[in-house]
């Protein structure tokens, strides 16, 4: 008894402020999503009007689509990139810290600075790309007034800044295999590819794993690069459901429907998470 | 290391065919990761007439200080600067005072609800802040906070993902260190304070550094609590600054510069502690 009150002293700080500022938040953005707002005054409760306005949303459609497209290309990309640049890192080479601490370097740059930086350099003007592009004779590329070429680099820039994050966590795990291991694997006749895919992939299962849950759970976040980067153009090319989202409850100040919105995102990633863990379970069990 | 047996050298030879290779490809990965952030500094560094008169070179000719004269001139960037460094300190070390806390309970007490709670705690993570912003910002303000550091301050403190690795970090602590502790009538609050802290020293350090670096870099709420210019953070000012100057990169550029700095030195100052303490925290 004592031990339990004990227990909910030392939770007490992080139960009260999550509770106060993400549960009790939540219940309200629930209650939004059911209610018709005007700016910041009190909403007219709708029942599911918001949710059936959002399936008849084209731009909602098109948000979702360009999240599930940014969610299947930054995940297993940045974690190939990510792989690669660790068990390269994670070899016999000279200078191997400083290239190490090179690509780690992304994570201590901001958002808003890292999609700043991709503004100059995606300039459709002066920007370096099309310098480079005109320089090599081909032709400049509509960066900026472009849909496809614009959610392009998103996608690169995100992968810049990510890539490190991902690289730190495969070391660690590389690091991790027992040696003996791939020893053993070379006696048995493993060349370098067999051993990569049969023994020192599976073996960073758990950091595979991590790595899918937070690379799905921030792309569906994605923010700061598509805000500043592309602010979600040209005509929604990039608009993702958070910065919809976040356009709704702060620009036009349709803080109902901007409710809706996150609930059928925080919906979506939930669904998502327990799927994987689940999955996840059986295949640890059967293996 | 005397042991003989040519599968030692054969393979050490073959590696070595392979060496300059992979030497290329970490050099290429290593320019490509820095471009971007040489392109800032030289952007920053170089004068409007160049800037605008597209003559600028990937080496450039001469550098200046105008940009960032200018930029400190027109912007209270020291405002700015305090504003970060006084709201990404406090945030970090209530983050780490209060996950660590949270760590050690559900890691080492028995109580009704542990799962449920530990469940929620983690499951925050994948709550956008986009879909609670609105209610929070109500919140916030009702609570008198608007116009505050703490309007900042409060909403980031707590942090599931760090409650996470603490408690998996303090479940690695070996239990009979804790029993022994218990059996010598130390209290849960002294042995948290006397062995576990001590004892985590290295997560600790990557909890601080996450958050600092986190809160410092933060754009999504500081962006909606902070609308008053004087308390802006760094990110905000830099959003701010893009918006009043427009298509002046030089301007732009050398302020990007004096925000992401700080982090950049920090970072590879504390890198060895930090990627020491990641692999440690169990993620692998």
């Amino acid at each position: 008894m004592t031990e339990a009150l004990t227990a909910y002293g030392f939770l007490a700080p992080s139960l009260l402020l999550l509770g106060t500022f993400v549960f009790v938040p939540l219940a309200g953005a629930a209650a939004l999503s059911l209610q018709r707002t005007n700016g910041f005054g009190d909403g007219v409760w709708v029942g599911f009007d918001n949710y059936v306005r959002l399936f008849g949303d084209p731009v909602f459609w098109r948000a979702t689509l360009n999240t599930v497209l940014f969610t299947l290309v930054v995940t297993p990309g940045s974690m190939a990139l990510g792989l690669g640049a660790a068990v390269l890192l994670n070899s016999v080479l000279p200078a191997r810290g400083l290239f190490r601490s090179v690509l780690v370097l992304p994570m201590a740059v901001s958002g808003v600075a890292t999609a700043l930086v991709g503004v100059l350099v995606f300039d459709e003007n002066s920007g370096f790309a099309n310098s480079v592009l005109r320089a090599l004779g081909l032709p400049a590329v509509s960066w900026q007034s472009g849909g496809t070429a614009a959610f392009v680099t998103v996608v690169l820039v995100t992968l810049w800044w990510r890539t490190g994050f991902n690289m730190l966590i495969y070391l660690a795990g590389l690091q991790g295999i027992n040696r003996e291991l791939l020893e053993a694997a070379t006696l048995d006749g493993a060349g370098p590819w067999q051993r990569f895919r049969h023994v020192v992939v599976p073996m960073l299962g758990p950091s595979s794993f991590f790595l899918v849950v937070m690379n799905v759970v921030y792309s569906f976040q994605v923010f700061d690069i598509v805000f500043v980067l592309t602010g979600g153009g040209p005509r929604n090319a990039t608009t993702v459901l958070v910065t919809y989202a976040y356009d709704n409850g702060f620009v036009v100040r349709d803080q109902g429907y901007a409710a809706t919105i996150g609930v059928f995102l925080l919906v979506v990633s939930l669904a998502f998470t327990w799927l994987r863990w689940r999955s996840s379970r059986t295949r640890d069990l059967v293996g | 290391m005397s042991a003989v047996g040519s599968p030692v050298p054969q393979r050490r030879r073959r590696r070595d065919r392979w060496l300059p290779a992979r030497l290329a490809a970490a050099v290429v990965i290593a320019l490509v990761t820095l471009f971007p952030l040489y392109w800032m500094v030289v952007v920053a560094f170089s004068s409007r007439s160049e800037l605008l008169g597209g003559t600028l070179r990937l080496v450039p000719r001469e550098l200046t200080l105008e940009n960032v004269r200018r930029v400190l001139d027109a912007f209270p960037v020291a405002a700015w600067v305090g504003n970060s460094v006084a709201i990404s300190l406090t945030v970090a070390v209530l983050s780490v005072t209060v996950s660590m806390l949270a760590g050690y309970a559900f890691a080492q007490l028995r109580f009704p609800g542990s799962t449920a709670l530990f469940l929620l705690t983690v499951a925050t993570v994948m709550i956008p802040l986009q879909v609670i912003m609105v209610p929070l910002f109500r919140i916030v303000t009702s609570m008198g906070l608007f116009g505050s550091y703490w309007a900042v301050i409060l909403p980031t403190a707590a942090s599931g993902f760090g409650a996470f690795l603490a408690r998996q970090f303090v479940l690695a602590i070996p239990r009979e260190l804790l029993d022994a502790a218990r059996v010598d009538g130390a209290g849960h609050l002294r042995i948290f304070r006397s062995i576990v802290l001590p004892l985590s020293r290295p997560l600790l350090a990557v909890l601080f550094f996450m958050t600092l670096l986190a809160s410092w870099n933060d754009l999504a709420w500081p962006l909606v609590a902070l609308q008053d210019n004087a308390l802006y953070t760094l990110p905000i000012g830099l959003l701010y600054l893009q918006g009043q100057l427009g298509s002046d990169y030089g301007g732009t550029m050398a302020f990007a510069l004096i925000t992401v700095a700080p982090m950049v030195l920090l970072f590879l100052l504390a890198q060895r502690y930090f990627v020491e303490g990641f692999s440690r925290t169990g993620i692998r």
